[in-house]
Protein backbone atom coordinates (compact mmCIF):
# COMPACT_ATOMS: atom_id res chain seq x y z
CA UNK A 1 0.00 0.00 0.00
CA UNK A 2 1.52 3.21 -0.96
CA UNK A 3 -0.19 5.28 2.03
CA UNK A 4 -0.79 8.93 0.29
CA UNK A 5 -4.19 9.87 0.95
CA UNK A 6 -4.12 11.01 4.80
CA UNK A 7 -7.13 11.54 6.73
CA UNK A 8 -5.17 13.03 9.56
CA UNK A 9 -1.60 13.46 9.86
CA UNK A 10 0.05 14.51 13.09
CA UNK A 11 3.15 16.57 12.53
CA UNK A 12 5.61 16.97 15.44
CA UNK A 13 3.42 16.80 18.00
CA UNK A 14 4.81 17.96 21.84
CA UNK A 15 2.40 17.55 24.63
CA UNK A 16 3.39 18.18 28.58
CA UNK A 17 1.36 18.16 31.94
CA UNK A 18 2.94 21.03 33.48
CA UNK A 19 6.81 19.71 33.78
CA UNK A 20 6.37 15.71 32.26
CA UNK A 21 6.48 16.08 28.85
CA UNK A 22 4.34 13.13 27.36
CA UNK A 23 4.99 13.60 23.78
CA UNK A 24 8.08 14.55 22.80
CA UNK A 25 7.46 15.51 19.02
CA UNK A 26 6.31 12.41 17.52
CA UNK A 27 4.99 12.31 13.49
CA UNK A 28 2.10 9.78 12.24
CA UNK A 29 -0.42 9.60 9.93
CA UNK A 30 -3.55 7.41 9.30
CA UNK A 31 -5.07 7.36 5.54
CA UNK A 32 -8.14 6.46 3.81
CA UNK A 33 -9.59 3.43 4.35
CA UNK A 34 -6.81 2.65 6.81
CA UNK A 35 -6.98 0.56 9.84
CA UNK A 36 -3.49 2.12 11.53
CA UNK A 37 -2.36 1.07 15.08
CA UNK A 38 -0.34 2.52 17.93
CA UNK A 39 1.44 0.16 20.31
CA UNK A 40 3.59 1.23 23.27
CA UNK A 41 3.95 -0.20 26.96
CA UNK A 42 2.20 1.32 30.35
CA UNK A 43 2.74 5.42 29.88
CA UNK A 44 4.33 5.55 26.51
CA UNK A 45 1.97 8.73 25.52
CA UNK A 46 -1.00 6.78 23.48
CA UNK A 47 -3.78 7.91 25.61
CA UNK A 48 -2.47 11.92 25.13
CA UNK A 49 -1.89 11.24 21.76
CA UNK A 50 -5.46 10.40 21.38
CA UNK A 51 -6.59 13.05 23.58
CA UNK A 52 -4.93 15.99 22.30
CA UNK A 53 -6.11 14.71 18.36
CA UNK A 54 -10.00 14.93 20.18
CA UNK A 55 -8.80 18.79 21.66
CA UNK A 56 -9.06 17.50 25.43
CA UNK A 57 -5.62 18.57 25.43
CA UNK A 58 -3.80 20.95 24.00
CA UNK A 59 -0.09 20.54 21.98
CA UNK A 60 2.71 22.83 23.35
CA UNK A 61 4.05 22.57 19.75
CA UNK A 62 3.22 20.50 16.45
CA UNK A 63 0.29 20.31 14.15
CA UNK A 64 -2.76 18.26 13.52
CA UNK A 65 -3.93 18.21 10.13
CA UNK A 66 -7.78 16.76 9.68
CA UNK A 67 -8.89 16.29 6.10
CA UNK A 68 -5.88 18.74 5.11
CA UNK A 69 -7.46 21.41 7.59
CA UNK A 70 -5.26 22.37 10.55
CA UNK A 71 -7.75 21.25 13.84
CA UNK A 72 -4.39 21.78 16.08
CA UNK A 73 -6.48 24.29 18.60
CA UNK A 74 -9.89 24.09 17.66
CA UNK A 75 -12.52 23.07 20.83
CA UNK A 76 -13.07 19.38 21.88
CA UNK A 77 -16.53 20.01 20.84
CA UNK A 78 -15.92 21.26 17.16
CA UNK A 79 -13.50 18.67 16.28
CA UNK A 80 -16.27 15.77 16.60
CA UNK A 81 -17.97 17.92 14.84
CA UNK A 82 -16.05 17.51 11.80
CA UNK A 83 -15.88 13.68 11.72
CA UNK A 84 -13.48 12.38 14.36
CA UNK A 85 -15.26 9.94 17.36
CA UNK A 86 -12.71 9.02 20.13
CA UNK A 87 -13.45 5.66 22.68
CA UNK A 88 -12.39 6.39 25.57
CA UNK A 89 -9.67 4.59 27.59
CA UNK A 90 -12.23 3.09 30.20
CA UNK A 91 -15.26 3.35 27.75
CA UNK A 92 -16.33 6.43 30.37
CA UNK A 93 -20.09 6.04 29.42
CA UNK A 94 -22.77 8.40 31.38
CA UNK A 95 -23.87 6.07 34.05
CA UNK A 96 -26.79 7.95 34.68
CA UNK A 97 -28.00 7.42 31.65
CA UNK A 98 -29.87 4.53 30.09
CA UNK A 99 -28.36 3.05 27.29
CA UNK A 100 -30.29 4.65 24.48
CA UNK A 101 -29.87 8.05 25.63
CA UNK A 102 -25.94 7.07 25.81
CA UNK A 103 -26.20 6.60 22.02
CA UNK A 104 -28.76 9.09 21.61
CA UNK A 105 -25.79 11.85 22.78
CA UNK A 106 -23.17 9.47 20.27
CA UNK A 107 -25.53 11.52 17.46
CA UNK A 108 -25.26 14.77 19.06
CA UNK A 109 -25.06 16.25 16.44
CA UNK A 110 -26.84 14.69 14.01
CA UNK A 111 -29.97 16.77 13.59
CA UNK A 112 -32.28 14.20 11.39
CA UNK A 113 -34.33 11.91 13.50
CA UNK A 114 -34.54 9.46 10.52
CA UNK A 115 -30.74 9.40 10.07
CA UNK A 116 -30.35 8.48 14.10
CA UNK A 117 -33.06 5.82 13.50
CA UNK A 118 -31.39 4.20 10.72
CA UNK A 119 -27.94 3.98 12.36
CA UNK A 120 -29.02 3.09 15.52
CA UNK A 121 -30.92 -0.30 13.89
CA UNK A 122 -27.77 -0.53 12.40
CA UNK A 123 -25.77 -0.85 15.13
CA UNK A 124 -28.30 -3.06 17.42
CA UNK A 125 -27.75 -5.49 14.00
CA UNK A 126 -23.76 -5.69 15.29
CA UNK A 127 -24.42 -5.24 18.84
CA UNK A 128 -27.74 -7.52 19.62
CA UNK A 129 -26.92 -6.94 23.37
CA UNK A 130 -27.35 -3.43 23.61
CA UNK A 131 -30.99 -3.54 22.10
CA UNK A 132 -31.77 -5.76 25.20
CA UNK A 133 -30.52 -3.56 27.29
CA UNK A 134 -32.18 -0.37 25.41
CA UNK A 135 -33.19 1.33 27.91
CA UNK A 136 -31.16 0.10 31.12
CA UNK A 137 -28.92 2.86 33.06
CA UNK A 138 -25.69 1.97 31.37
CA UNK A 139 -23.95 2.23 34.24
CA UNK A 140 -25.71 -1.64 35.17
CA UNK A 141 -24.02 -3.36 31.93
CA UNK A 142 -21.12 -5.61 32.13
CA UNK A 143 -17.48 -4.82 31.25
CA UNK A 144 -18.03 -6.43 27.84
CA UNK A 145 -21.29 -4.45 26.81
CA UNK A 146 -19.48 -1.07 28.62
CA UNK A 147 -17.11 -1.82 25.64
CA UNK A 148 -19.77 -2.22 23.20
CA UNK A 149 -21.79 0.75 24.49
CA UNK A 150 -18.65 2.91 24.00
CA UNK A 151 -17.78 1.69 20.55
CA UNK A 152 -21.66 1.76 19.58
CA UNK A 153 -21.79 5.41 21.04
CA UNK A 154 -18.99 6.89 19.06
CA UNK A 155 -20.32 5.07 15.65
CA UNK A 156 -23.92 6.95 16.13
CA UNK A 157 -21.88 10.29 14.80
CA UNK A 158 -20.99 8.56 11.65
CA UNK A 159 -17.54 9.56 11.53
CA UNK A 160 -15.01 9.32 9.39
CA UNK A 161 -12.21 8.40 11.88
CA UNK A 162 -12.47 6.40 14.51
CA UNK A 163 -10.15 6.14 17.21
CA UNK A 164 -10.10 3.38 20.11
CA UNK A 165 -7.91 3.30 23.35
CA UNK A 166 -7.85 -0.08 24.30
CA UNK A 167 -10.77 -2.05 23.36
CA UNK A 168 -9.94 -5.52 24.67
CA UNK A 169 -8.87 -3.69 27.71
CA UNK A 170 -10.50 -6.16 30.59
CA UNK A 171 -12.53 -8.18 28.18
CA UNK A 172 -12.51 -12.14 27.61
CA UNK A 173 -10.49 -13.67 24.41
CA UNK A 174 -13.68 -14.43 23.34
CA UNK A 175 -15.11 -10.96 23.65
CA UNK A 176 -11.69 -9.64 22.41
CA UNK A 177 -12.15 -11.45 19.47
CA UNK A 178 -15.80 -10.32 18.30
CA UNK A 179 -14.79 -6.45 19.54
CA UNK A 180 -11.70 -6.99 17.10
CA UNK A 181 -14.19 -8.55 14.35
CA UNK A 182 -16.27 -5.91 14.92
CA UNK A 183 -13.36 -3.10 14.26
CA UNK A 184 -12.56 -4.76 10.78
CA UNK A 185 -16.41 -4.60 10.13
CA UNK A 186 -16.26 -0.95 9.96
CA UNK A 187 -12.65 -0.45 8.67
CA UNK A 188 -14.47 -2.46 5.69
CA UNK A 189 -17.46 0.04 6.04
CA UNK A 190 -15.52 2.72 5.02
CA UNK A 191 -13.95 4.44 8.47
CA UNK A 192 -10.50 4.99 9.23
CA UNK A 193 -9.34 4.02 12.59
CA UNK A 194 -7.10 4.77 14.80
CA UNK A 195 -6.54 1.65 17.39
CA UNK A 196 -4.53 2.08 20.48
CA UNK A 197 -3.72 -1.53 22.15
CA UNK A 198 -1.63 -3.08 24.57
CA UNK A 199 -2.28 -6.27 22.81
CA UNK A 200 0.13 -5.65 20.21
CA UNK A 201 -0.63 -9.51 18.79
CA UNK A 202 -3.98 -8.76 17.93
CA UNK A 203 -3.45 -5.42 17.15
CA UNK A 204 -0.21 -6.20 14.66
CA UNK A 205 -2.63 -8.61 13.08
CA UNK A 206 -5.74 -6.67 12.01
CA UNK A 207 -3.60 -3.21 11.12
CA UNK A 208 -2.56 -2.12 7.62
CA UNK A 209 0.36 -0.09 9.61
CA UNK A 210 1.61 0.64 13.17
CA UNK A 211 3.44 2.54 14.87
CA UNK A 212 5.29 1.78 18.14
CA UNK A 213 5.75 4.76 20.60
CA UNK A 214 8.31 4.72 23.71
CA UNK A 215 8.54 7.77 26.17
CA UNK A 216 6.50 10.30 24.17
CA UNK A 217 8.58 9.32 20.77
CA UNK A 218 7.65 7.16 17.60
CA UNK A 219 10.55 4.39 17.73
CA UNK A 220 9.69 2.23 14.79
CA UNK A 221 6.77 1.75 12.52
CA UNK A 222 6.27 -0.69 9.30
CA UNK A 223 2.93 -2.47 8.42
CA UNK A 224 1.49 -5.04 10.49
CA UNK A 225 3.56 -7.86 8.73
CA UNK A 226 6.72 -5.98 9.26
CA UNK A 227 6.06 -5.24 12.79
CA UNK A 228 5.04 -8.95 13.41
CA UNK A 229 8.17 -10.28 12.37
CA UNK A 230 11.07 -7.50 13.91
CA UNK A 231 12.70 -9.69 16.65
CA UNK A 232 12.87 -6.66 19.00
CA UNK A 233 9.02 -6.05 18.66
CA UNK A 234 8.74 -9.81 19.08
CA UNK A 235 10.94 -9.46 22.16
CA UNK A 236 9.40 -6.49 23.75
CA UNK A 237 6.11 -6.28 22.68
CA UNK A 238 4.66 -10.19 21.97
CA UNK A 239 6.26 -11.92 24.67
CA UNK A 240 9.45 -13.38 23.10
CA UNK B 1 -57.76 17.98 62.59
CA UNK B 2 -58.92 20.79 60.52
CA UNK B 3 -56.33 23.08 61.85
CA UNK B 4 -53.85 20.96 60.82
CA UNK B 5 -54.81 20.19 57.20
CA UNK B 6 -55.23 23.90 57.09
CA UNK B 7 -50.99 24.27 57.80
CA UNK B 8 -50.57 21.32 55.54
CA UNK B 9 -52.02 23.30 52.79
CA UNK B 10 -50.17 26.26 53.62
CA UNK B 11 -46.95 23.92 53.96
CA UNK B 12 -47.11 22.73 50.59
CA UNK B 13 -47.38 26.43 49.35
CA UNK B 14 -44.17 27.50 50.94
CA UNK B 15 -42.91 24.33 49.91
CA UNK B 16 -43.70 24.69 45.91
CA UNK B 17 -42.20 28.25 46.29
CA UNK B 18 -38.95 26.56 48.05
CA UNK B 19 -38.65 24.27 45.14
CA UNK B 20 -38.81 26.56 42.25
CA UNK B 21 -35.38 27.80 44.27
CA UNK B 22 -33.93 24.61 45.18
CA UNK B 23 -33.99 23.51 41.29
CA UNK B 24 -31.45 26.07 40.79
CA UNK B 25 -28.92 25.31 43.03
CA UNK B 26 -29.27 21.52 42.75
CA UNK B 27 -28.82 21.61 39.27
CA UNK B 28 -26.07 23.99 39.20
CA UNK B 29 -23.90 22.09 41.50
CA UNK B 30 -25.06 18.73 39.36
CA UNK B 31 -23.60 19.80 36.69
CA UNK B 32 -20.50 22.50 38.38
CA UNK B 33 -20.19 21.72 41.41
CA UNK B 34 -20.93 25.22 43.01
CA UNK B 35 -22.93 26.26 45.39
CA UNK B 36 -24.14 29.40 43.58
CA UNK B 37 -24.80 31.48 46.48
CA UNK B 38 -25.92 34.36 44.48
CA UNK B 39 -28.95 32.04 43.55
CA UNK B 40 -31.63 33.71 46.29
CA UNK B 41 -30.51 37.17 44.88
CA UNK B 42 -31.99 36.13 41.59
CA UNK B 43 -35.24 35.02 43.18
CA UNK B 44 -35.27 38.55 44.88
CA UNK B 45 -34.44 40.01 41.44
CA UNK B 46 -37.41 38.02 39.97
CA UNK B 47 -39.69 39.03 42.40
CA UNK B 48 -39.06 43.04 41.11
CA UNK B 49 -38.98 42.08 37.91
CA UNK B 50 -42.60 40.86 38.44
CA UNK B 51 -43.78 43.53 40.76
CA UNK B 52 -42.80 46.17 38.03
CA UNK B 53 -43.99 44.10 35.19
CA UNK B 54 -47.78 43.81 37.09
CA UNK B 55 -46.95 47.88 38.15
CA UNK B 56 -45.17 49.85 35.76
CA UNK B 57 -46.10 47.74 32.54
CA UNK B 58 -49.67 46.51 33.63
CA UNK B 59 -49.12 43.38 32.29
CA UNK B 60 -51.27 40.31 33.02
CA UNK B 61 -50.22 37.91 35.35
CA UNK B 62 -48.76 35.15 33.12
CA UNK B 63 -46.74 37.50 31.25
CA UNK B 64 -45.53 39.24 34.20
CA UNK B 65 -44.34 35.77 35.41
CA UNK B 66 -43.13 35.14 31.95
CA UNK B 67 -41.30 38.53 32.13
CA UNK B 68 -39.27 37.66 35.15
CA UNK B 69 -38.27 34.56 34.00
CA UNK B 70 -36.81 35.86 30.91
CA UNK B 71 -34.59 38.72 33.30
CA UNK B 72 -33.69 36.08 35.76
CA UNK B 73 -32.70 33.31 32.72
CA UNK B 74 -30.11 36.81 31.21
CA UNK B 75 -28.93 37.43 34.87
CA UNK B 76 -28.17 33.83 35.58
CA UNK B 77 -26.55 33.51 32.10
CA UNK B 78 -24.47 36.75 32.86
CA UNK B 79 -23.21 35.74 36.54
CA UNK B 80 -22.27 32.43 35.10
CA UNK B 81 -20.89 33.92 32.17
CA UNK B 82 -18.16 36.58 34.03
CA UNK B 83 -17.93 35.72 37.32
CA UNK B 84 -17.63 31.95 37.15
CA UNK B 85 -16.47 30.66 34.27
CA UNK B 86 -12.84 32.46 34.26
CA UNK B 87 -12.97 30.76 37.68
CA UNK B 88 -14.08 27.07 36.25
CA UNK B 89 -10.07 25.42 36.57
CA UNK B 90 -9.77 27.09 39.85
CA UNK B 91 -9.71 25.73 43.47
CA UNK B 92 -13.75 25.93 44.16
CA UNK B 93 -13.13 27.66 47.37
CA UNK B 94 -12.31 30.62 45.11
CA UNK B 95 -15.75 30.00 43.33
CA UNK B 96 -17.34 29.78 46.45
CA UNK B 97 -16.04 33.37 48.07
CA UNK B 98 -17.16 34.65 44.46
CA UNK B 99 -20.80 33.38 44.73
CA UNK B 100 -20.70 34.98 47.88
CA UNK B 101 -19.56 38.44 46.17
CA UNK B 102 -22.16 38.50 43.33
CA UNK B 103 -24.74 37.72 46.18
CA UNK B 104 -24.00 40.48 48.29
CA UNK B 105 -23.49 43.16 45.19
CA UNK B 106 -26.87 41.98 44.08
CA UNK B 107 -28.43 42.85 47.39
CA UNK B 108 -26.49 46.33 47.82
CA UNK B 109 -26.76 47.02 44.38
CA UNK B 110 -30.66 46.33 44.42
CA UNK B 111 -30.64 48.77 47.05
CA UNK B 112 -29.48 51.54 45.60
CA UNK B 113 -32.33 54.38 44.85
CA UNK B 114 -31.75 54.50 41.01
CA UNK B 115 -32.35 50.89 41.22
CA UNK B 116 -35.33 49.06 43.38
CA UNK B 117 -34.89 51.37 45.93
CA UNK B 118 -34.19 49.81 50.18
CA UNK B 119 -37.52 49.80 51.04
CA UNK B 120 -40.03 47.32 51.48
CA UNK B 121 -43.08 47.69 49.11
CA UNK B 122 -46.49 46.20 48.75
CA UNK B 123 -47.17 43.27 46.24
CA UNK B 124 -49.99 44.26 43.62
CA UNK B 125 -52.15 40.66 43.81
CA UNK B 126 -53.19 40.29 39.77
CA UNK B 127 -56.89 39.65 41.22
CA UNK B 128 -58.39 39.85 44.62
CA UNK B 129 -58.26 37.00 47.03
CA UNK B 130 -60.78 34.54 47.20
CA UNK B 131 -61.61 32.23 49.75
CA UNK B 132 -63.10 28.76 49.03
CA UNK B 133 -64.13 26.33 52.24
CA UNK B 134 -63.48 22.69 51.41
CA UNK B 135 -65.36 21.05 54.79
CA UNK B 136 -63.64 22.88 57.58
CA UNK B 137 -60.35 23.42 55.75
CA UNK B 138 -59.79 26.92 53.79
CA UNK B 139 -58.31 27.46 50.54
CA UNK B 140 -57.35 30.63 48.63
CA UNK B 141 -57.09 30.90 44.67
CA UNK B 142 -53.83 32.46 45.31
CA UNK B 143 -52.73 29.25 46.94
CA UNK B 144 -53.85 27.33 43.94
CA UNK B 145 -52.43 29.84 41.56
CA UNK B 146 -48.95 28.74 43.17
CA UNK B 147 -49.43 25.38 43.57
CA UNK B 148 -50.90 25.01 40.46
CA UNK B 149 -47.86 27.41 38.46
CA UNK B 150 -45.04 25.48 40.32
CA UNK B 151 -46.44 22.43 39.64
CA UNK B 152 -46.46 23.23 35.47
CA UNK B 153 -42.97 24.57 35.64
CA UNK B 154 -42.04 21.26 37.44
CA UNK B 155 -43.55 19.42 34.98
CA UNK B 156 -41.59 21.23 32.02
CA UNK B 157 -38.34 21.32 33.78
CA UNK B 158 -38.99 17.72 34.26
CA UNK B 159 -39.86 17.10 30.33
CA UNK B 160 -36.24 19.01 29.42
CA UNK B 161 -34.21 17.62 31.43
CA UNK B 162 -35.77 14.02 30.84
CA UNK B 163 -36.61 14.25 27.55
CA UNK B 164 -34.91 16.46 25.43
CA UNK B 165 -31.54 16.18 23.71
CA UNK B 166 -30.68 19.15 25.35
CA UNK B 167 -31.96 17.51 28.92
CA UNK B 168 -29.94 14.45 28.00
CA UNK B 169 -26.61 16.60 27.52
CA UNK B 170 -27.06 18.31 30.86
CA UNK B 171 -27.20 15.27 32.54
CA UNK B 172 -24.51 13.67 30.37
CA UNK B 173 -21.98 17.20 30.90
CA UNK B 174 -22.99 16.32 34.77
CA UNK B 175 -21.77 13.07 35.02
CA UNK B 176 -18.42 13.64 32.60
CA UNK B 177 -17.59 16.32 30.70
CA UNK B 178 -14.48 15.48 28.82
CA UNK B 179 -16.42 12.83 27.26
CA UNK B 180 -19.65 14.85 26.52
CA UNK B 181 -16.85 17.21 24.32
CA UNK B 182 -16.25 14.07 22.40
CA UNK B 183 -19.98 13.59 21.60
CA UNK B 184 -19.06 17.05 19.58
CA UNK B 185 -21.37 18.59 23.01
CA UNK B 186 -20.44 22.03 23.97
CA UNK B 187 -19.96 21.85 27.50
CA UNK B 188 -20.47 25.32 27.94
CA UNK B 189 -23.03 26.17 26.19
CA UNK B 190 -24.74 23.75 28.28
CA UNK B 191 -23.90 25.22 31.42
CA UNK B 192 -25.06 28.59 30.29
CA UNK B 193 -28.24 27.01 29.73
CA UNK B 194 -28.49 24.77 33.30
CA UNK B 195 -28.10 28.55 35.22
CA UNK B 196 -30.51 29.63 32.97
CA UNK B 197 -33.12 27.36 33.40
CA UNK B 198 -32.16 27.02 37.25
CA UNK B 199 -32.66 30.99 37.51
CA UNK B 200 -35.77 31.22 35.55
CA UNK B 201 -37.40 29.10 37.93
CA UNK B 202 -36.03 31.36 40.67
CA UNK B 203 -37.83 34.27 38.72
CA UNK B 204 -40.81 32.53 38.67
CA UNK B 205 -40.28 31.41 42.37
CA UNK B 206 -40.02 35.11 43.07
CA UNK B 207 -42.96 36.52 41.74
CA UNK B 208 -44.95 33.28 43.20
CA UNK B 209 -43.46 34.47 46.71
CA UNK B 210 -44.29 38.19 46.60
CA UNK B 211 -48.02 37.44 45.92
CA UNK B 212 -48.01 34.96 48.27
CA UNK B 213 -46.58 37.08 51.24
CA UNK B 214 -47.13 40.25 49.60
CA UNK B 215 -43.95 42.43 50.80
CA UNK B 216 -40.56 42.54 49.00
CA UNK B 217 -37.58 44.48 49.65
CA UNK B 218 -33.61 43.73 48.74
CA UNK B 219 -32.71 41.40 51.27
CA UNK B 220 -35.78 39.22 50.60
CA UNK B 221 -33.43 36.46 48.90
CA UNK B 222 -31.79 35.71 52.03
CA UNK B 223 -33.24 33.19 53.90
CA UNK B 224 -35.86 31.45 51.40
CA UNK B 225 -32.68 31.05 49.61
CA UNK B 226 -31.14 29.56 52.22
CA UNK B 227 -33.91 27.36 53.46
CA UNK B 228 -34.30 26.27 49.82
CA UNK B 229 -30.80 25.38 49.66
CA UNK B 230 -31.14 23.09 53.11
CA UNK B 231 -33.48 21.66 50.98
CA UNK B 232 -31.78 21.12 48.25
CA UNK B 233 -29.10 19.09 50.75
CA UNK B 234 -31.73 17.44 52.54
CA UNK B 235 -32.94 15.62 49.31
CA UNK B 236 -29.46 15.01 48.01
CA UNK B 237 -27.41 18.07 46.04
CA UNK B 238 -27.28 17.59 42.11
CA UNK B 239 -30.47 15.24 42.80
CA UNK B 240 -33.61 16.81 40.92
CA UNK B 241 -36.42 14.84 42.31
CA UNK B 242 -34.54 15.05 45.34
CA UNK B 243 -34.59 19.12 45.55
CA UNK B 244 -38.29 18.77 45.16
CA UNK B 245 -38.97 16.39 48.28
CA UNK B 246 -36.81 18.21 50.17
CA UNK B 247 -38.69 21.62 49.57
CA UNK B 248 -42.26 20.23 50.15
CA UNK B 249 -40.57 19.01 53.08
CA UNK B 250 -38.91 21.90 54.35
CA UNK B 251 -42.09 23.92 53.25
CA UNK B 252 -44.25 21.26 55.40
CA UNK B 253 -41.74 21.12 58.57
CA UNK B 254 -41.31 24.87 59.15
CA UNK B 255 -45.24 25.46 58.79
CA UNK B 256 -45.89 23.40 61.32
CA UNK B 257 -43.08 24.70 63.46
CA UNK B 258 -44.97 28.04 63.34
CA UNK B 259 -48.14 26.38 63.99
CA UNK B 260 -47.75 23.67 66.62
CA UNK B 261 -44.71 25.25 68.45
CA UNK B 262 -43.51 28.78 68.13
CA UNK B 263 -43.04 30.81 64.85
CA UNK B 264 -39.94 32.56 66.13
CA UNK B 265 -38.33 28.67 66.61
CA UNK B 266 -38.82 28.05 62.71
CA UNK B 267 -35.95 29.36 60.97
CA UNK B 268 -33.25 27.33 64.15
CA UNK B 269 -35.82 24.54 62.85
CA UNK B 270 -34.98 25.28 58.95
CA UNK B 271 -31.02 24.37 59.90
CA UNK B 272 -30.96 22.45 62.52
CA UNK B 273 -32.24 19.85 59.73
CA UNK B 274 -29.78 20.79 57.65
CA UNK B 275 -27.16 20.02 60.55
CA UNK B 276 -29.11 16.67 60.75
CA UNK B 277 -28.77 15.86 57.21
CA UNK B 278 -25.33 16.69 57.66
CA UNK B 279 -24.28 14.45 60.24
CA UNK B 280 -26.18 11.25 59.95
CA UNK B 281 -26.98 11.22 55.76
CA UNK B 282 -24.49 13.73 54.18
CA UNK B 283 -26.11 12.86 50.80
CA UNK B 284 -29.49 13.60 51.32
CA UNK B 285 -32.57 11.58 50.81
CA UNK B 286 -32.35 11.23 46.95
CA UNK B 287 -28.62 11.92 46.82
CA UNK B 288 -25.95 9.44 45.28
CA UNK B 289 -22.34 9.15 46.98
CA UNK B 290 -20.35 10.86 44.25
CA UNK B 291 -18.17 7.85 42.62
CA UNK B 292 -14.57 9.04 42.03
CA UNK B 293 -13.68 9.34 38.63
CA UNK B 294 -10.01 7.91 37.66
N1 LIG C 1 -3.34 14.03 33.89
C1 LIG C 1 -2.02 13.78 33.92
N2 LIG C 1 -1.20 14.50 34.70
C2 LIG C 1 0.14 14.27 34.72
N3 LIG C 1 0.73 13.32 34.00
C3 LIG C 1 -0.02 12.56 33.21
C4 LIG C 1 -1.43 12.74 33.12
N4 LIG C 1 -1.93 11.84 32.26
C5 LIG C 1 -0.86 11.13 31.81
N5 LIG C 1 0.29 11.56 32.38
C6 LIG C 1 1.63 11.03 32.13
O1 LIG C 1 1.88 11.09 30.75
C7 LIG C 1 2.53 9.93 30.30
C8 LIG C 1 1.75 9.30 29.17
O2 LIG C 1 0.48 8.88 29.66
P1 LIG C 1 -0.60 8.17 28.74
O3 LIG C 1 -1.85 8.04 29.55
O4 LIG C 1 -0.69 8.89 27.47
O5 LIG C 1 0.04 6.75 28.52
P2 LIG C 1 -0.53 5.49 27.75
O6 LIG C 1 0.44 5.17 26.68
O7 LIG C 1 -1.91 5.70 27.34
O8 LIG C 1 -0.44 4.37 28.88
P3 LIG C 1 -1.43 3.15 29.20
O9 LIG C 1 -1.13 2.08 28.26
O10 LIG C 1 -1.05 2.78 30.61
O11 LIG C 1 -2.82 3.67 29.11
C9 LIG C 1 2.68 9.04 31.51
O12 LIG C 1 3.99 9.18 31.99
C10 LIG C 1 1.70 9.58 32.50
O13 LIG C 1 2.16 9.41 33.81
MG1 LIG D 1 -3.67 4.90 27.89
Amino acid sequence: MNRTEPVIEIKDLTVSYGAIQALQGISFKVCKGEIVALIGANGAGKSTTLRTISGLLKPRSGEIIFENKPITNLPGHEIARLGIAHVPEGRRPFANLTVYENLRMGAYLINDSRTIQETMNRIFRSFPRLKERFSQPAGTLSGGELQMLAIARALMAKPRLLMLDEPSMGLSPILVNEIFNIIKEINEQGTSILLVEQNAHKALSICHYAYVLETGRVVMEGTGKELYENPRIKEAYLGG
Amino acid sequence: MAYFFQQLINGLQLGFVYALIALGYTMVYGIVRLINFAHGDIFMVGAYLGFYALTLYHLPFPLAILFAMAGCTLLGITIERFAYRPLRNAPRISALITAIGVSLFLEYFSSLKFVFGPNYLAYPRPFSVCIYQIGTVCISNIQILVVGVSVVLLLILQFIVQKTKTGMAMRAVSYDKNTAKLMGIDVDYIISVTFGIGSALAGAGGVLYGIAYPQIHPFMGIMPGLKAFVAAVLGGIGSIPGAMLGAIIMGIVETMCSAYISSTMRDAFAFAILIIVLLVKPTGILGKREIEKV
